[in-house]
């Protein structure tokens, strides 16, 4: 069967583009159609309306369409995620200076960072900018919860603005924003570029934190049972993959294709293997699992990530409380989906939905205190 | 039924289909309608033209970029939406299709809305059409050309005449169940290799 699968040029539409190029698929019976796509509103447009069968979606989307915030609503479901981390902070040179004057230094953790972008930011009269790449994003959450902890309200300290990944390096270099943050290869092609410096690989605010998820209408979930399950075994397999390190270089050079993510081989390369330039003129950094797309439970929809993006949605005053919601975020996540496509395949999946996640800050989101308190 | 009263943007970086679809709408009565071709800036021209509908072509990344500023509603005067209630798939779907992404300000009546997103997906569409047939037409072309550097080959080097020359190729794509211009390409390759 031919499912239709929109992506975006991102390094973690890799388990997406190994599962159609190394067979994975074709051992499912399942031919890929993958489609890329300019923008994430495309691909919620595309979803929601049946052009695609499923997509590389942001996680937090796929809560916003079934909420029906910033468009109509849609059940959309995340049975399966596609990886997790592979996020960074990246700052202009300028700032940086400015960061360093206050106490900033190469690699340190992200409560001295957020310290010292603090004391910048109280110096300064004119506002600064920051840019991410959607309004419903982790890159946004991760980003707006690093500055709170830092006492930098990201909506009166700063300015939040959207910037295509694309965009984001030239952006940086003609001073329009000051940072940002984005997935990979971006903050890596900034530091090659030598307009950037990397603060905070975002694994740093909060390990194990969640990035894309596949996505699909709850309606196709439903015409297509077979088939989705097929399609995560193929997803899962190609995950597996895409995690042995004997493979990354095969991996990048695929990914480097102007069809995929169409980025420089060697970038894609490094952060696949976890390791980042921060700065320009400095050796690349082993970091501790900065992207994983599969070991660690890397591919289960745990359902606490989709509460979380609800309080940061509620916190962050995307949306107004209203009766029903926690019931409608929970069922966007699908763990038993996930149980009842891999449990013959996946012999270390969690009995349990939620977890507690827990952030640089030492704050903590419990998701059944959350809960009850709703 | 147009309301000629609507304040249009359109957000296009293509020209030729900004201005199909400018002059569509202003044939049509609308006559507050604004173009932004240029990226920077985009907020402050949304906020001077204080649009009722703004239209976004879907090859552009700034999609998001706009989706943003309609989230952070103190941007702009008005709240904006995609659409007027949750029961306008198909409306969507019309302009997806064609290529367009529509937005609405908050509130405006579905009736008012409905023929000016009518008009964008037909221009749009008649835009799609045109690049088509401008596609085609140019690949017409590349392909005579090169069936003239294969007929001119097989003529010099094995003395055909120029119909026979033809015949051969389309013989041999008949049978390799390819285009003639296909043939074409590969004896022009071979034969330059073999130089």
């Amino acid at each position: 069967m031919k499912v239709i699968l929109g992506f975006m040029p991102l390094l973690d539409c890799a388990s997406l583009v190994v599962a159609a190029e190394r067979g994975f698929a074709a051992e499912e019976d399942l031919e890929l159609a993958l489609v890329r796509e300019t923008s994430w509103a495309n691909i919620r447009d595309r979803v929601v309306i049946g052009h695609f069968d499923a997509a590389h979606m942001l996680g937090p989307m796929t809560v916003a369409s079934t909420l029906g915030i910033g468009h109509v609503r849609v059940p959309v479901i995340a049975p399966f995620a596609l990886g997790l981390g592979g996020n960074a902070i990246t700052v202009s040179l300028r700032l940086w200076e400015q960061m360093t004057q206050e106490g900033a230094t190469v690699g340190a953790t992200p409560g001295v960072h957020a310290t010292a972008l603090e004391r910048v930011v109280l110096r300064r009269s004119e506002p600064l900018t920051f840019a991410m790449v959607y309004p419903f994003s982790c890159h946004n959450y991760e980003l707006r919860y690093w500055l709170a902890a830092g006492r930098v309200d990201p909506d009166k300290d700063v300015r939040l603005v959207v910037i295509p990944p694309p965009f984001l390096v030239d952006a940086l270099r003609a001073g329009q924003i000051d940072g940002f943050c984005v997935g990979e290869p971006w903050n890596s092609v900034a530091v090659q570029a030598g307009v950037g410096t990397i603060v905070v690989p975002t694994t740093a605010i909060w390990p194990s934190s969640p990035e894309k998820v596949l996505g699909c209408r709850l309606e196709w979930a439903q015409r297509h049972p077979k088939q989705l399950a097929a399609l995560m075994r193929a997803l899962y397999r190609a995950s597996r993959w895409c995690d042995q390190p004997e493979n990354h270089a095969e991996l990048a050079k695929l990914l480097a294709q102007p069809r995929y993510v169409g980025a420089p081989a060697d970038l894609l390369q490094q952060a696949l293997g976890s390791r980042l330039t921060l700065t320009t003129n400095t050796p690349a950094v082993q970091l501790e699992d900065f992207f994983t797309p599969s070991r660690h439970n890397a591919t289960f929809p745990w359902v606490s990530h989709a509460l979380w993006f609800y309080e940061q949605m509620l916190r962050w005053k995307q949306i107004e409380l209203a009766p029903n919601q926690v019931a409608a975020v929970r069922a966007t996540y699908r763990p038993d989906l996930y149980r009842a496509a891999l449990a013959s395949i996946n012999e270390d999946i969690p009995a349990d939905d939620t977890k507690i996640e827990r952030f640089f800050d030492g704050g903590a989101f419990d998701p059944r205190s959350f809960e009850t308190q709703r | 039924m147009s309301d000629p009263a609507l304040r249009i943007l359109l957000v296009d970086q293509n020209v030729t289909r900004a201005s199909i679809l400018e002059e569509g709408l202003r044939e049509a009565g609308y006559t507050h309608v604004s173009v932004v071709r240029d990226m920077q800036n985009l907020l402050r021209r949304i906020v001077d033209a204080d649009p009722d509908v703004i239209f976004i072509d879907l090859e552009n990344p700034n999609r998001d970029v706009l989706e943003q500023m309609f989230q952070v509603s103190r941007c702009v005067q008005r709240p904006i939406a995609m659409f007027v209630d949750h029961s306008d798939t198909d409306m969507i779907r019309a302009a997806v299709e064609s290529g367009v992404g529509a937005y609405v300000v908050d509130g405006l009546r579905k009736e008012r809305v409905k023929s000016i997103l009518d008009m964008a997906v037909s221009r749009f569409n008649a835009f799609s059409q045109l690049r088509d047939e401008l596609e085609r037409a140019k690949q017409e072309l590349e392909d005579r050309k090169i069936i003239e550097r294969a007929k001119g080959i097989l003529m010099k080097e094995r003395g055909m005449t120029e119909e026979s020359a033809y015949n051969l190729l389309r013989k041999a794509a008949m049978n390799e169940n390819r285009r003639v211009a296909e043939v074409a390409q590969s004896l022009v390759t071979a034969t330059r290799l073999l130089k």
